[in-house]
């Protein structure tokens, strides 16, 4: 069975931003759930990397959060998606759109051609 | 912009850390029943659910605390810990918290209020726009009093036309009596001052009219109508602060003026001019009118932009001689010469040295604050090893505790600085209010934003200056041995010790600098008080005397004589007489010469002139050394005579009796010497006398100072004189006999200013050098209980204990008062220049301020020397 993989710093805040976007208000919870599964089972989130993640989003105001009730009636934080963390998780998917591009050219650049 | 928003709100959320940390847990705890609920769902049994969920989640502490240090500002937050904890620690100790913020409250206080003097008087600006390009010229090359070092019409408006280096010259006139009035025509009569100033003066100095409007120029000429200026005090005092007063008038000896403006309130002349004069009105001088009256303008230009004072001062060398060849007419008495200064200079320079002086005693005192706690806080350090190495057992870093140390004197600083703080608010304040002290701007004194910034420098600097030694001390310390220890304090050992006798003796020997200094200071000070003043000021009163003769002399005379001679028919009062200057007081410069004598063409036959009745040289108490008094028989009409003084008669008529003799310069015709009376200081106690002249009555229309000697006291006097000057001249205003002995006092308050600031602080030096030998000494003691215990055991007397004790501390107070005494040689020099007849290495003063520090310094033992002489053998070996 292969190890699960935690996330790499830095990736997870896209995750959240773009979890937030395709799903909207959400609670912390079902922020990892979320992210595990679209992972296919690979990432594990816990909430010692994920709290803190929030928490830097939230002050630098791409997320912000308030409580509510979940599905199945619990009292939960729900973040939401700013309008600066749109902008932001724009610009990132751009940018790492470009940066994977120039990796899989330079990675099969670096194979012997025939 | 992001990171900024986040610091921000990082920083807010420090000090809404118990909410933030309940919200963390509920929404942990909401996560872990989310994850429950979940993997009930999936069919788990409950314990499992919650097993599974609570290892996938990690552990919950970590989450909190990772999230905490991201939350907030972990160095801020331990800043703050770090202080709630210095405030819990310290209040477990009141006594020690109490002397601690005393000592600093006192030392911060002094430091804060003595700045505000000094920003006041020397660093702040002169309240003027661009004050900084105002001159002020001084004529005579400073030699002489203020008649000399003055300018005449003739010679400002060659100034005023010709010196290209000023955008302006202006003048206003000096000699205060010329412009006192009696003010009627608005409520009761009474007696004001004026000063008359030249067109440009208010648009030099950069001063627009709070209300109305300043003079035009047609306002100086001869026959305008008359019109004045209110000062922003006397408007709301006497006016109401109403703004309808422009355009109103009110009569100045009998004359309508015009009132056409009042000056703003920032507006203070005598502040800067002339300390402690007050000022109701200002009124236009008319040059004409002026222009023969001598020299009696005082001079102020505004450098245009780009000129230095050097250049200015280069235009204005060159340009004296031209004058004075220009004007051959008799009344160019002299030369005009202008040494230029900034006017800044020229107010508040020859308070440099004693401001410096001044600031260098807060600052020693804040040294020996500082030394005082180190001491203090290396005792509390040593009762407190065991918390500290108990603390560095459960982790806390060597560094954490140092800054604990740190934390805990900055917040006794903060404290200290807080209550120094209103105390310095209470010294300017008191000071602000003290118009008897002859110092210039002292009236605007107050603890301003540049004041604050000070102290909070101090504080800072205080906090970490005695944080310091007990710092490195701690973290070099062993703290695991420190922990095993069993005795009290026994681990912190010698170098402990020695670091703290070392604070000692430098207390001592600041303390004793600090002695010597203001003990010369002080002993100049009894040598002033020492002075012979030439006259009595004791049993001496003094009322202006209103009277407005028509101008002319000769119907003067003979209403001042009966005044004189009703004044003196009234119970109580010994004697009386007018003269119309008082000495200390003002003064005019004539001239006096011997027609008989050759003078070199730069010979000074300047003299003091002052117009007295006959009674006036005895009432005062002057000596009459030859000759005989002036009397009511010496009129104009008869033979001219004058009375000199000593100092006149030795320059003029050396070695020989002056009486008889001719004498010129004084009048248009030569006079004869009939009397020769002893000096008196005229401008202060410590300059020496001057030629000086005695007149009769009749040579002037000028003020008239009735001095009445009597043992009543002055309100007595007023009330039984007031209502005889007011029959005999009915414009008399209603004002108060004065005390001729404030005079003097005012003539020594600034000197009595410092003497008393300076003392103080040395007191307070030496209380503090006495504590901090008591504390070091008493420590000692305590530390060798067991020792002297065993001593006593094996046979040492009391005597013997005690000796031993009183001879540690004299030691320490020796070594201190050797280095205190070497380091006084050298600064007694320093304040050389402000001792009067003292020397600075005055044996007397070292004596006694040695004397004086062993006895303080043997009380300061005594205790504890009594306290080992009480021990008692059997319980000192027994208690540990």
């Amino acid at each position: 069975m292969a190890e699960k993989q935690e996330v790499q710093q830095g990736t997870l805040a896209l995750m959240v931003l773009k979890t937030l976007e395709a799903i909207g208000p959400l609670h912390g919870y079902g922020i990892a759930r979320r992210i595990e599964q679209v992972s296919g089972e690979i990432l594990s989130v816990n909430y010692g990397t994920l709290y803190p993640a929030l928490l830097k989003l939230e002050q630098e105001g791409d997320i912000a959060s308030e409580w509510g009730f979940s599905e199945n009636n619990r009292k939960a934080k729900f973040y939401r998606l700013t309008r600066a963390g749109r902008h932001r998780l724009a610009k990132e998917t751009h940018e790492w759109g470009r940066t994977t591009a120039i990796l899989q050219k330079f990675l099969g650049a670096t194979e012997p051609s025939v | 912009m992001r990171k900024l928003r986040a610091w921000l709100i990082r920083f807010v959320e420090v000090f809404r850390n118990q909410q933030r940390e309940a919200e963390l847990s509920g929404e942990l705890e909401s996560h872990l029943q989310l994850h429950i609920d979940d993997n009930l769902r999936a069919g788990m049994s409950p314990a499992e659910a919650r097993r599974r969920a609570l290892i996938k989640l990690g552990g919950l502490e970590q989450t909190k605390d990772s999230y905490r240090g991201a939350a907030g500002l972990p160095f801020l937050e331990a800043l703050i810990q770090d202080a709630r904890f210095a405030v819990r620690s310290l209040r477990k100790t009141p006594g020690f918290t109490a002397v601690a913020v005393l000592t600093l409250a006192l030392g911060i206080g002094a430091n804060v209020a003595v700045f505000s003097v000094v920003n006041t008087l020397l660093l702040r600006p002169l309240p003027f726009p661009d004050s900084e390009r105002l001159v002020w010229f001084t004529g005579n090359h400073g030699q002489g009093g203020l008649s000399p070092t003055t300018y005449n019409v003739g010679s400002y408006e060659e100034y005023a036309r010709h010196a290209q280096s000023f955008e302006e010259v202006t003048c206003y006139q000096t000699f205060w009596g010329s412009s006192e009035y009696n003010m009627t025509g608005h409520g009761e009569p009474r007696h004001v001052q004026a000063v008359m100033v030249a067109n440009n003066f208010f648009r030099t100095l950069g001063v627009p009219p709070a209300l109305g409007r300043t003079f035009l120029p047609g306002e100086h000429q001869k026959g305008a109508a008359p019109v004045a200026l209110l000062t922003d005090w006397f408007w709301r005092q006497e006016f109401g602060g109403d703004p309808q007063v422009v355009g109103q008038s009110v009569r100045l000896d009998n004359r309508a003026v015009t009132i056409v403006g009042v000056l703003p309130a920032s507006f203070d002349f005598a502040a800067v001019f002339s300390p402690g004069l007050r000022v109701h009105f200002f009124t236009p001088a008319v040059m004409d009118e002026i222009r023969t009256w001598g020299n009696t303008v005082a001079m102020v230009g505004r450098l245009r932009p780009g000129i230095s004072l050097e250049q200015a001062q280069t235009e204005t060398n060159l340009l004296s001689p031209q004058f004075r060849a220009a004007h051959p007419e008799p009344d160019w008495f002299m030369e005009y010469s202008a040494d230029l200064s900034y006017l800044k200079d020229h107010v508040t320079g020859k308070l440099h040295r004693s401001l410096f002086v001044l600031w260098a005693a807060v600052a020693l005192i804040l040294l020996i604050v500082c030394v005082n706690l180190s001491n203090l806080m290396l005792a509390r350090l040593a009762s407190r090893t065991k918390e500290f190495a108990m603390r560095g057992a459960l982790g806390a870093s060597r560094g954490r505790l140092v800054r604990q140390l740190l934390t805990e004197s900055l917040v006794l600083s903060a404290a200290g600085a807080a209550l120094g703080i209103g105390l310095a608010f209470g010294i300017t304040s008191y000071l602000a209010r003290q118009s008897s002290i002859a110092l210039p701007l002292l009236n605007t004194i107050r603890v301003d934003s540049a004041a604050l910034a000070w102290t909070l420098f101090v504080t800072v600097l205080v906090g970490i200056l005695f944080g310091i030694a007990p710092g490195v001390i701690l973290s070099r310390s062993n703290m695991q041995s420190n922990l095993k220890d069993s005795g009290r304090g026994l681990s912190e050992g010698r170098s402990h010790d020695r670091v703290r006798s070392v604070l000692v003796v430098s207390e001592v020997a600041l303390a004793c600098v600090l002695l010597i200094g203001s003990g010369l200071l002080f002993r100049s000070f009894l040598r002033v008080l020492d002075v012979d003043l030439g006259f009595q000021p004791s049993n001496l009163s003094v009322v202006d005397v209103i009277y407005d003769g028509g101008a002319k002399g000769e119907k003067r005379g003979p209403v001042l004589q009966e005044i004189l001679s009703e004044v003196q028919s009234i119970p109580g009062v010994e004697s009386a007489g007018i003269a119309d200057m008082l000495p200390l007081d003002r003064d005019r410069g004539w001239g006096l010469a011997n027609p008989s004598r050759e003078y070199r063409r730069d010979a000074d036959t300047g003299a003091i002139v002052r117009i007295v009745s006959p009674g006036y040289l005895r009432t005062m108490g002057i000596r009459l050394i030859e000759g005989r008094d002036i009397s009511w028989q010496d009129t104009l009409a008869n033979e001219r005579v004058v009375v000199i003084n000593e100092t006149a008669a030795r320059r003029h008529f050396p070695g020989e009796s002056p009486i008889g003799r001719a004498a010129t310069g004084f009048d248009n015709k030569p006079g004869t010497v009939i009397g020769v009376v002893a000096d008196v200081r005229i401008h202060s106690l410590e300059t020496s006398p001057e030629p000086e002249i005695y007149l009769p009555l009749n040579y002037g229309p000028e003020g008239a100072q009735l001095v009445v000697r009597s043992t009543l006291p002055p309100a007595t006097l007023t009330s039984s004189i007031m209502p005889v000057l007011r029959r005999i001249t009915p414009d008399q205003p209603n004002a108060a006999f004065r005390s001729v002995q404030t005079l003097v006092d005012r003539s020594v308050s600034p000197r009595r200013f410092f003497v008393l600031l300076v003392s103080s602080f040395a007191g307070l030096g030496l209380v503090l050098a006495a504590l901090g030998i008591f504390g070091v000494i008493s420590y000692s003691v305590t530390r060798q209980t067991q020792e002297f215990g065993i001593r006593m055991a094996l046979g040492a007397t009391p005597g013997l204990v005690r000796r031993n004790v009183l001879g540690r501390t004299l030691k320490l107070a020796g070594i201190g008062m050797g280095m205190g005494a070497v380091a006084s040689v050298v600064t007694s020099r320093v304040i050389a220049s402000l001792l009067f007849q003292t020397e600075p290495g005055d044996p007397m003063t070292f004596v006694t301020v040695m004397f004086l520090l062993v006895c303080v310094a043997l009380t300061a033992g005594y205790f504890p020397a009594l306290r080992a002489t009480r021990i008692q053998p059997s319980t000192a070996l027994r208690c540990e």
